[in-house]
């Protein structure tokens, strides 16, 4: 039996190898997806240009202003004259935000009167405007803060606010967008190739017939199988390596957690997505199918379905059953567990379960199918 | 012991019967032919005698094991080739005999062993490099063959083997088909080809799922065809065919190229008097189409099967 399934893996280890020029780009499309999406996909959002309207032009205007421009988010970078010109700027997308400061702004100060400052903030992004208007009103906050503290102390209190947030960002601690896209981003790469890969590895011996000789031979549908997926997940686990080796490079990733949680997460994974591989190739006749089938169930689902990029907690009900289809979600959570926070198996076995159980059912599935079809 | 015992072996897929219920045993070390125009059942019937259909009724023993309870034995103790060459074309010889002698769990010596006598019969020795893909269909052919049978079966199923192959080809594969049958190797063979059905043992015919003829290629002859045959060279083939069906001496008649086989109702002496009254009949038909030729042929295997599927219609 282990005879048999070695010489399919041999076979198949040779056939790769043989075609050089697909070997080499079954080894670049992955980095250059690496380096696209790395790149493309950043929601960091600083640089906020700032058009500002100072109608006081006090001293409390200016030094509130001035507050906005020492944090790294905001750059003043419109002084704007009048209504009309909050408007253009904002249209023409100039600015990302506009600041209109009210005539009576440090009068009303003193005299603790109302002050209403306005911002105007670009919406069309929303995820973007969110992130400024939250750092538009701490900034806000903090100008309050200070004033009051002042206004107490002249008054001779000693003031001492009752709650002092101390806000720490744990694993991802400069909320480095791009850290938190890396393993989204691998297991979309991982599952693409390897999805592509078994299944047409598989339809090509079907469009060739050679796997008619096969199931006439003693080799099991389930040895056949086994024998296609220990060169294929030997192929993606060196594809995975180069994969974190140039998000190392490129993007600073580091493996916090263990190595060896790792390469048992990424081993899972890969048996899922290989057994997925196997079960598109019992469906499809033609390696053209056999590859666009591939590239719709694993890369739609990984990018969209999977909190790659947008976080699942925040979909209806429904979809977030639905996401459970692909098991790019799984790997995801433990790819951010091993390389972000660097927690151990524990804390993600479920995950690795569920990829166990995921890579279970459709090798059954796939054994059956292949056994139920004739040789034609 | 018989090498293939069929009994009432019978494939429906779901209201169409494929195979209906057919019976033939296949004796050790014969070459055993299998007939029948596409569609007629071959096919499916092969995949159900190497253990990977399964049959609706009815079963067979092929090398002491039964097909519908025990596919797996089959399957270890036969070989398997088909028209389609199944090798890999971007493995070399070499790589594709490793391949063939591992999943048939083939290793070191006897590996070795058996690969240098495929080698051999398929006359590629000192080629083991050679990309498959570049090899011409004869040697591809060959090389099936050798891989099929590397693992030394009791029984090879060759289903169309020589399929698009030119006639120098076919005749060195049937010599190989004899060697290999000679070396006690049973050999189930499908074919198009009836000249090729000549050089079977024994032969079987199948036609809309049914068996309707079995024996040697002599036998059948005898059998099927003891009246005289003649075969008329003329023009208009067709035309005179139209006029020969009603006369009442005719049992059968079909056209063969440029000629015309004409199966009579009665065995003739080439000197018999009445014979040559049919002769000059048939003369007197064909009118005036210029030359016509007659003569008293040995019936091939070809004018059996076209006789025996006429009748059926």
């Amino acid at each position: 039996m282990l005879r048999r399934i070695f010489s399919i893996t041999v076979k198949e280890f040779r056939q790769i190898f043989r075609d050089k020029r697909s070997l080499l780009i079954i080894f670049l499309l992955p980095v250059s997806l690496l380096v696209l999406f790395g790149y493309a996909i950043n929601l960091d959002v600083n640089n906020i240009r700032l058009g500002v309207f100072d109608r006081d032009n006090s001293v409390s205007s200016r030094k509130f202003l001035r507050g906005l421009e020492s944090s790294e988010y905001f750059t003043i970078t419109e002084s704007i004259k009048n209504d009309d010109e909050v408007n253009n700027l904002l249209n023409r997308g100039k600015i990302d935000a506009a600041i209109i400061i009210p005539h009576n702004f440090e009068k009303d100060i003193m005299t603790g009167t109302d002050v209403g400052i306005q911002f105007l903030v670009d919406g069309v992004d929303a995820s973007t405007g969110g992130i400024i208007q939250n750092y538009l009103v701490a900034a806000t906050s903090e100008f309050n803060f200070k004033i009051t503290q002042e206004q107490l102390s002249q008054k001779g209190i000693k003031a001492n606010p009752p709650l002092n947030p101390q806000v720490q960002f744990w694993y991802n601690k400069d909320l480095n967008s791009t850290l938190y896209f890396i393993p989204g981003l691998v297991a979309m790469i991982l599952i693409i190739i390897s999805v592509i890969l078994t299944a047409i590895s598989l339809v090509r011996e079907k469009e060739f017939s050679t796997i008619e000789q096969i199931r006439v031979s003693p080799v099991t549908s389930f040895q056949l199988i086994i024998g296609k997926i220990i060169p294929y997940l030997i192929l993606s686990m060196l594809i995975a390596a180069s994969i974190l080796f140039m998000g190392n490079i490129l993007f600073g990733v580091v493996v916090k957690g263990s190595y060896i949680d790792l390469f048992l997460g990424t081993v899972c994974y890969l048996l899922a997505t290989l057994s997925l591989g196997i079960f598109v190739s019992t469906i499809a006749d033609s390696q053209q199918v056999a590859f666009q089938i591939s590239q719709l169930i694993s890369q739609l689902p990984s990018v969209i379905l999977s909190g790659f990029i947008f976080p699942i907690e925040s979909m209806p009900y429904a979809i977030q059953l639905l996401s459970n289809i692909t098991p790019s979600k799984f790997y995801i959570i433990i790819l951010r567990n091993i390389l972000i926070k660097g927690t151990g198996l524990s804390v993600f076995i479920d995950q690795v379960y569920y990829l166990l159980i995921f890579s279970a059912v459709f090798i059954i599935i796939s054994t059956i199918r292949i056994k139920r079809q004739e040789m034609m | 012991m018989n090498s293939i015992e069929v009994s009432n072996l019978t494939k429906k897929f779901g209201s169409f019967t494929s195979v209906n219920d057919i019976s033939f045993s296949v004796g050790k070390g014969e070459i055993f032919g299998f007939l029948g125009a596409n569609g007629a059942g071959k096919s499916t019937t092969i995949k159900m005698l190497c253990g990977i259909l399964e049959p609706t009724s009815g079963d067979a023993m092929v090398s002491g094991f039964s097909i519908s309870k025990d596919p797996e034995s089959v399957k270890r103790n036969i070989g398997y080739m088909s028209q389609k060459f199944s090798l890999y074309g971007d493995l070399t010889v070499n790589e594709n005999l490793n391949f063939f002698g591992g999943i048939y769990g083939l290793k070191n010596e006897r590996l070795k062993e058996r690969k240098s006598w495929a080698l051999k019969i398929s006359g590629l020795e000192n080629k083991e490099n050679t990309l498959t893909s570049t090899l011409s269909v004869g040697y591809k052919q060959r090389l099936a063959l050798g891989a099929a049978v590397m693992h030394e079966p009791k029984i090879v199923f060759l289903d169309e083997p020589t399929g698009g192959v030119d006639p120098i080809s076919r005749r060195k594969f049937w010599d190989l088909i004899h060697d290999i049958s000679e070396s006690g190797t049973t050999v189930f063979v499908t074919t198009h080809y009836l000249d090729e059905a000549e050089f079977c043992n024994r032969i079987i015919l199948i036609n809309a799922g049914i068996l309707i003829a079995s024996g040697s290629p002599a036998e059948l002859k005898k059998e099927y065809i003891d009246n005289t045959v003649l075969e008329i060279t003329c023009r208009e083939t067709f035309a005179v065919i139209e006029k020969l069906i009603p006369e009442d001496f005719t049992q059968s008649v079909s056209a063969f190229g440029n000629s015309i086989h004409l199966i009579l109702k009665s065995k003739f002496s080439p000197q018999d008097e009445e014979l040559k009254i049919i002769k000059e009949r048939i003369r007197k038909l064909t009118g005036d189409i210029g030359e016509v030729k007659i003569e008293i042929i040995v019936p091939s295997l070809e004018d059996v099967f076209l006789n025996l599927l006429e009748k059926r219609e």
